[in-house]
């Protein structure tokens, strides 16, 4: 059973496992998918890449970020069959960048990072994207605590 | 003349005097010829002091030699000057062609890790081969350049005063959202822009001697990182930013902004250069508030003091910290009580006196309701902190070397440095110059709910007093409202029109036991309900914030603190609570609607509390709120 207590204009519930157990009756208002100011995930509504999408780790917005924004857009809207094999030129040349700022892109995977994104450029965006998205771009220190930029 | 006329005349009896004997002697000697001539002038000259012919010539001749002597002179001295000022010349330009040529050589190391950035080797950013993960730590670019600027560009689409963490913000969201876009951040400290929260928690927990010098702590997940963003290779050099073709941040430190024409949509530097701006950030931050009490001390107390915000306050208190006896902490609120408690934890190996002292009746008293404020300080007294509150300082002297302060109750306090952390003082430097309205309530300057000042100006960040069409006008002077308004403001730059939305959170971790997270308004003096769980054994505090990976703590030092008194048993029923608030939730209500929520000890679970506020309904029973939390779960 929960307990109750006021100290002046505070008030102090304890509530056990139990107390918790039977589900909220508590409303939240339905979200609406239209809602011009929520921030939006990578895909807009109108089905174009937000680049300001903090799951992007900034790849966007760093030295290669035109590279990026290059290859990635073509191979958003690469209607080929394995998507994005029309666009490894475009990859390429972002992967000539990205190893021009070891600093900023660390290759995680140092021997075969030009054969891995080759190969996995059809498939998903490169490794690249990933592993320094979360060090770079982690504006704020504890990413275990939620933060904007994981939202 | 007259002169010559006085001396003639005296000499007139000797000359005369003289000739009669010269005659006498010649009619002596008897030879007329050969004596006479040479009496003859005497004689002359005796009678007749000017005048006649021959004395005419020796005049002029007098008066034009004078004449030339002069001339002459005049021309060698106007010679000498001109070779001075020539030489002058030479040397000024010399030394302006060094500089320039210092400015040219120093920023290559920033921008592509070229080879021939060799001459730079004042520049600490590492050579391109050292490709380790481990991002570039001191990043100080070419701060030294004293001459006039004529290589920085004199127009940039986008200017960002300030750089920091709500600038770098922006940066990063234009450069997304504008291809090519080229940003131009200026900034009176030396340092590339980085993240202040480590300078008061993660940094003093570092196990690494050097880490004054590297500014790299250890996330939560384990990996080490730099404070600073981004390494200086990730910005373009200033004088580059015009050419670079796909655009740029470029970094202008060590220049500050002290005048913005806003009908000419341009600003002055402190070095008179002008840059004219498309659009406009002012991302200014604010200074530390110091006490009035203290600047009246003279001195010698301001010389033991710190009023702690940036990297160097940082390592002149790390320095401080490692010399002195005794530091105190004036200030309740959140810098002051993560100082204290990592100084705190700092004294258990060193000896240091930590003490904290605040006007409220306890840590965080604005901000948590009284009873967890009491709760909190207990725990800070924990971490070794000797905590005087409802204390008001009334004069502080220097006394022996040691600092004496003097409270209003009475109680005096000897130490040796002083730490105020008594808040922010908004940085609206700007605002005369630029017309922009300051607001008298919150202080900074006046936004709309899109952060716009004016055409073309936008603020964000600590500076910003804005319009939260939820939660009402306010300031907020956390990292990721940082984070977010500048975002915000970047994309608002480049054309978005969004209003203050996407509600951003704040965190506090103080020492082992204690940390939480925070959205909205979260002030003490609102009516608030807060909703713990009943504490059993595996709600250890140890449990909870290992398992979530928060804070700072090392094995050691959280066995003994981790056995606080809790029930062992899962769901005994009366089980003794009393003052254990483990983990829970707080909700902050303004006019039945929760306005502000504190996750205490529960984490990852801000979705769910920033959509309550976002949502801003009336609900009738918060504990079925609390229930959506699911606190007792990990």
């Amino acid at each position: 059973m929960s307990s109750v207590r006021e100290e002046g204009k505070d008030k102090i519930i304890f509530v056990t496992k139990e107390d918790h157990e039977i589900p909220s009756s508590a409303d939240l208002i339905e979200e609406d998918p239209d809602d011009p100011y929520e921030e939006k995930g990578l895909i807009l509504p109108n089905g174009e890449i937000n680049w300001n999408c903090p799951c992007l780790g900034g790849m966007a917005s760093g030295p290669c970020g035109t590279e990026f924004k290059d290859a990635f857009s073509c191979f958003h809207y690469s209607k080929e069959e394995v998507k994005g094999s029309d666009c490894l030129e475009q990859f390429g040349v972002m992967q000539e960048c990205l190893q021009k700022y070891p600093e900023i892109y660390p290759q995680e995977d140092d021997s075969s990072s030009s054969q891995t994104s080759q190969d996995s450029a059809p498939a998903e965006p490169p490794s690249p994207n990933r592993a320094p998205g979360n060090e770079q771009d982690s504006e704020t220190t504890t990413p275990n605590k939620e933060s904007s930029e994981e939202s | 003349m007259l002169k010559c006329n006085t001396v003639c005349k005296r000499f007139a009896p000797l000359v005369r005097a003289s000739s009669t004997v010269c005659r006498q002697n010649v009619r002596r000697a008897g030879l007329n010829n050969v004596r006479t001539p040479t009496c003859v002038p005497v004689a002359r000259m005796s009678t007749e002091p000017l005048g006649g012919g021959g004395d005419n010539l020796k005049y002029a001749l007098l008066v034009g030699a004078a004449f030339v002597g002069s001339l002459t002179y005049a021309v060698v001295t106007l010679k000498g000057d001109h070779q001075r000022s020539v030489k002058r010349m030479e040397d000024i330009s010399t030394r302006l062609q060094k500089s320039t040529l210092h400015i040219q050589s120093a920023p290559p190391a920033l921008s592509k890790p070229k080879p021939e950035a060799a001459p730079s080797a004042e520049q600490s950013s590492p050579p391109p081969e050292a490709a380790a993960p481990d991002a570039e730590t001191t990043g100080k670019p070419s701060a030294d350049s004293t001459s006039p600027s004529h290589k920085l560009p004199s127009h940039t689409p986008y200017l960002l005063i300030g750089g920091g963490t709500a600038s770098f913000a922006a940066a990063r969201s234009i450069r997304a959202r504008d291809p090519g876009a080229k940003v131009l951040i200026v900034t009176d400290e030396p340092d590339l822009p980085y993240m202040r929260p480590p300078l008061s928690k993660e940094l003093w927990f570092s196990d690494d001697p050097s880490v004054t010098e590297t500014l790299r702590f250890k996330q939560w997940n384990g990996k080490e990182r730099s404070i600073y963003f981004q390494p200086p290779s990730f910005y373009i050099n200033p004088e580059d930013l015009d050419s670079a073709e796909n655009g740029g941040v470029a970094v202008l430190t060590s220049k500050k902004v002290v005048h913005m024409d806003v009908r000419g949509n341009k600003v002055k530097l402190d070095d008179d250069t002008e840059i004219s701006y498309d659009k406009c950030l002012i991302a200014t931050g604010g200074i530390p508030r110091s006490l009035q009490v203290l600047e009246r001390s003279g001195e010698e107390v301001m010389k033991r003091t710190t009023l702690f915000r940036k990297i160097e306050d940082f390592k002149s208190l790390d320095k401080v910290s490692r010399s002195v006896n005794s530091i105190t902490i004036i200030g309740g609120g959140f810098l002051g009580s993560e100082l204290a408690c990592a100084l705190g934890r700092k004294s258990t190996e060193s000896g240091l006196e930590v003490v904290q002292m605040f006007p409220e009746k306890g840590n965080m008293g604005k901000v948590l309701p009284e009873y967890l404020s009491n709760w909190t300080t207990e725990k800070v007294k924990k971490e070794g902190v000797k905590i005087i509150s409802e204390a008001l300082v009334k004069s502080v002297a220097c006394k022996d070397d040691k600092l004496e302060i003097q409270l209003k109750d009475g109680r005096l306090v000897r130490t040796d440095h002083i730490v105020a952390a008594v808040g922010l003082e908004p940085n609206v430097d700007l605002a005369k110059s630029a017309g922009l309205e300051v607001d008298s309530d919150f202080g900074g300057y006046r936004v709309n709910a899109e952060l716009q000042a004016r055409s073309n100006i936008w603020v964000a960040g600590d500076a910003a007093c804005f319009y939260d069409i939820r939660l009402g006008r306010r300031r907020v002077e956390h990292h990721d409202h940082a984070v977010v308004s500048g975002r915000l403001a970047g994309e608002n730059m480049t054309g978005a029109s969004k209003p203050y939305w996407h509600q951003s959170m704040f965190w506090s971790d103080l020492g082992p036991d204690v940390g939480y997270e925070a959205i909205g308004i979260v002030d003490s003096s609102l009516p608030t309900v807060g909703v713990f769980a009943k504490a059993t054994a595996k709600d250890t505090p140890k449990a909870a914030t290992e398992k979530s990976g928060t804070g700072i703590r090392s094995e050691s030092e959280t066995e003994d603190t981790a056995t606080s008194p809790v029930a062992s048993a899962t769901p005994a029923p009366a089980v003794e609570h009393k003052d254990d608030y483990g983990k829970g939730v707080i909700f902050y209500l303004r006019d039945k609607v929760v306005v502000g929520i504190i996750l205490w000890n529960v984490f990852n679970r801000m979705p769910i509390a920033r959509k309550i506020i976002k949502d801003g309904e009336e609900h009738a029973d918060l504990n079925e709120v609390a229930k959506l939390f699911n606190i007792h779960e990990d």
